[in-house]
């Protein structure tokens, strides 16, 4: 039996996971040979609350208990796992951090581990592990975690966001590809109107949706709510541009914009009165697994942001960083979870599930197999790569996460836009308000 | 006859305090109200002192904050966007109250007439109360919403418009839409309960009004509406606080935008400290809502207190 385990077992599985068929028993066995062989023994009788963001996609889920069941049965561990929407994330860790229990840990959102990094297990190691067996880690993944040297968290996933468009659209309105700038775009935009086949971006309170496309378009023109040392830019020429340009975008958007949440863009455009929009993988998959909309599915193709002036791509992608709180009593648990989850026996059938709406983090998964199943996944495979952290080119932590929470960049757009305010008047309220936040 | 019975015992002091507190009659009545005392306290009283004491700091969720004064209430003095909110709360109050008090009365008095289905149609009005705040907003959402809106749709195949209106994306009609859904949803309160008040005016007030040749309107004016005065009052304060501190319809419905121009001080206060996490901001701007509504019930308090209000006009 000693010759037959770990190693075979390990080639074994890892064939297996190749063809997705890494379930049920070989799954177990799997996790067996690795909690052998892993730098991380599990200590005796360890039991581990997780908190996670609730899934959008089931199979998703699927994928993540059958490693939570998987890990259970290879190391002893119990395992209590549940989840909170989006917006409770951040608050019920704030609330252990700060009471030192309830959690061991915490699976959020954008930079969640900086808020409190004096209450975080260093993950050093772990980091260290994945990224020298997996290729290293993407810049902004690891900017999101890491404070000096030392990692507060491990980037799990990044949940991408690309432009989602009708390929019958724009090639009536003579565009072979999607544009790659930004004057390329808007000349889009408004060919797209004048066909009456119009795009259109949530300038609403849309946490997801609008925050992600205005500050693309924000930071594409080289303007910054705050620069590297915290202090408060928005009131700049730069600015100004992105205000113009986004009005002229505006004036070529499907009408009630201003009022879109998270999900009016993904309802309006399977219901084939929106033609281009950026979102999350959720409006292709959500046709694909309607049969009635075959011919939107074939249709609907994705590509990347347009680059903005400033040469560089300027994407802001959503990061999901997991942490554990350093009052766990099972560190070396909580490490071995975390690293279990990234092996690729895991994690390529975790991507799979979750069908091009996670990204991996480290670089030798960009040829997972969840990008070639279906070429129009492909785009978003760079999401961790071409994004900005949640800060821009500032500090990350809370107040930047303050900001975003509050739509400080969300409203400034909208104020112009809708003819609210005029350009001075909707950077100077930017403005006062950020710089409360980083008094 | 307590005198008697203590002073042959001779108990020490204490012992004697001790009874005291549990035999006197005076003592009596406040254990038995302890309990509700102990409720109020931990239910009411704590939170509202402790929300006011956190808008004096700087509390951030899961973080003890420090004294810092009245700079909140300073820094929202001068934010636009709170003073928008105060605005758009007090617009939304009082166009809301306003017809809810004028429809409600009118179908209170609809109802109070003789008609076949009586009991029918008086349940049927209480339907929009009944529905989950929630729930009713969620169906104004769609009914409204810029792209499926039924009312859009339908008028466009009429063909007397040509456009979708944009009635949750464009300021004035969101804030009308709201209105709207805020009035659909309160009418039936105001209509039930000024129906229970014109049950108790006694019919044979009008009969002797109607012999002594009064019309209709005089039957009202000077006989219902005098002695509906009083459940007026309760009713329109009750109305005014639910109004005022309304927060499901917009959260569901317009989360405060577009450009906030459907911000009230409830949501703007949500954001801030539960979304954006600045717990004191936030507080500061809820308790910034007492004042407003200490003078409501300041207004329907004093009211009640007269007999003018009470009895009629020229009745003093």
């Amino acid at each position: 039996m000693q010759d037959f385990t770990r190693r075979a077992l390990l080639q074994g599985g890892t064939a297996l996971a190749a063809t997705g068929a890494l379930t049920g028993p070989a799954l177990f066995d799997f996790a067996r040979a690795w909690a052998a062989d892993s730098p991380w023994k599990a200590e005796s009788g360890a039991k581990l609350t997780v908190m996670r963001w609730k899934r959008f996609v089931p199979q998703e889920d699927e994928a993540f208990n059958a490693m939570v069941a998987a890990f259970k049965t290879a190391t002893g561990t119990e395992m209590n796992v549940f989840s909170e929407s989006f917006e409770d994330v951040q608050p019920k860790a704030s609330v252990a951090a700060n009471t030192g229990s309830g959690l061991d840990l915490a699976w959020g959102l954008h930079t969640l581990p900086q808020l409190f990094p004096t209450k975080v297990l260093k993950m050093n190691d772990v980091a260290d592990y994945l990224g020298k067996k997996y290729g290293g880690w993407t810049d902004a993944a690891a900017k999101t975690c890491k404070l000096g040297d030392d990692w507060l968290g491990i980037p799990v996933a990044t949940n991408g966001g690309y432009m989602t468009y009708r390929k019958s659209a724009l090639d009536k309105a003579g565009f072979k590809e999607f544009p790659k700038d930004f004057p390329g775009f808007l000349e889009m935009c408004k060919a797209l109107k004048a066909n009456n086949t119009p795009a259109g971006f949530a300038l609403g309170h849309a946490s997801g949706d609008g925050n992600s496309w205005l500050h693309w378009v924000l930071w594409g023109h080289g303007a910054y709510t705050v620069d590297q040392n915290d202090k408060v830019i928005i009131n700049s020429p730069e600015t100004a541009k992105a205000l113009e340009y986004c009005k002229a975008l505006y004036e070529t958007f499907i009408p009630g914009t201003p009022s879109w949440n998270d999900s009016s863009n993904n309802k309006a455009y399977l219901a084939g009165e929106l033609y281009c929009t950026a979102n999350g993988i959720s409006i292709y998959v959500g046709a694909k697994t309607d049969p009635s909309k075959k011919e939107l599915t074939e249709d609907t193709y994705h590509a990347l942001w347009p680059v903005g002036p400033i040469g560089k791509p300027t994407e802001l992608q959503l990061a999901l960083p997991i942490l554990a709180f350093n009052f766990t009593k099972y560190p070396n648990a909580a490490k071995a979870f975390i690293a279990f989850m990234l092996e690729k026996e895991n994690y390529e059938k975790w991507l799979s599930g979750a069908q091009g709406y996670l990204t991996q983090t480290l670089n030798a998964y960009e040829t997972a197999p969840v990008w070639t199943a279906d070429p129009k996944n492909a785009v978003f495979a760079q999401a961790s790569k071409r994004t900005l952290p949640a800060s821009g080119i500032g500090t990350v932590g809370e107040k930047a996460a303050t900001a975003i929470a509050d739509f400080i960049v969300v409203d400034m757009f909208a104020n112009y836009c809708t003819g609210t305010k005029d350009v001075k008047g909707s950077m100077a309220e930017a403005e006062r308000q950020l710089k409360r936040i980083y008094r | 006859m307590a005198d008697i019975a203590v002073a042959p015992r001779a108990k020490p002091q204490i012992q004697g305090a001790w009874d005291q507190l549990k035999h006197n009659r005076n003592w009596l009545g406040f254990w038995f109200m302890v309990p509700a005392m102990a409720f109020l306290i931990f239910f009411l009283a704590y939170p509202l002192g402790l929300g006011i004491w956190l808008s004096f700091t700087d509390t951030r969720i899961g973080r003890v904050g420090h004294f810092i004064g009245t700079e909140n209430y300073e820094w929202l003095w001068d934010d636009s966007i709170f003073w928008l909110s105060v605005f758009n709360t007090l617009l939304y109050t009082f166009v809301a109250s306003a017809v809810k008090f004028a429809v409600g009365l009118y179908l209170a008095l609809l109802l109070n007439e003789h008609m076949p289905f009586k009991a029918l149609l008086r349940a049927a009005v209480l339907i929009p109360f009944i529905v989950p705040t929630v729930l009713s907003a969620l169906a104004f959402w769609w009914i409204f919403d810029s792209q499926f809106s039924i009312i859009s749709w339908s008028l466009r195949h009429l063909g007397l418009i040509s456009q979708n209106i944009n009635f949750l994306g464009d300021t004035t009609w969101a804030r009308i839409c709201v209105i709207f859904a805020n009035i659909w949803r309160g009418v039936p309160f105001v209509a039930i309960t000024l129906l229970a008040g014109l049950q108790t005016v006694s019919p044979s007030l009008y009969e002797a009004a109607t012999l002594d040749g009064a019309t209709r309107w005089q039957n009202f004016r000077f006989i219902t509406y005098p002695l509906l005065t009083p459940i007026i009052a309760v009713v329109m304060t009750f109305s005014v606080l639910f109004t005022f501190t309304d927060f499901q319809l917009i959260w569901a419905m317009t989360r405060g935008g577009p450009v906030n121009a459907t911000h009230l001080m409830a949501t703007l206060s949500y954001q801030r400290a539960i979304i954006a996490g600045q717990l004191g901001e936030g507080a500061a701007i809820s308790s910034a809502m007492i004042p407003f509504l200490l003078a409501a019930i300041m207004v329907s308090w004093f009211g009640l207190q007269r007999r003018k209000w009470q009895q009629g006009e020229s009745n003093d």
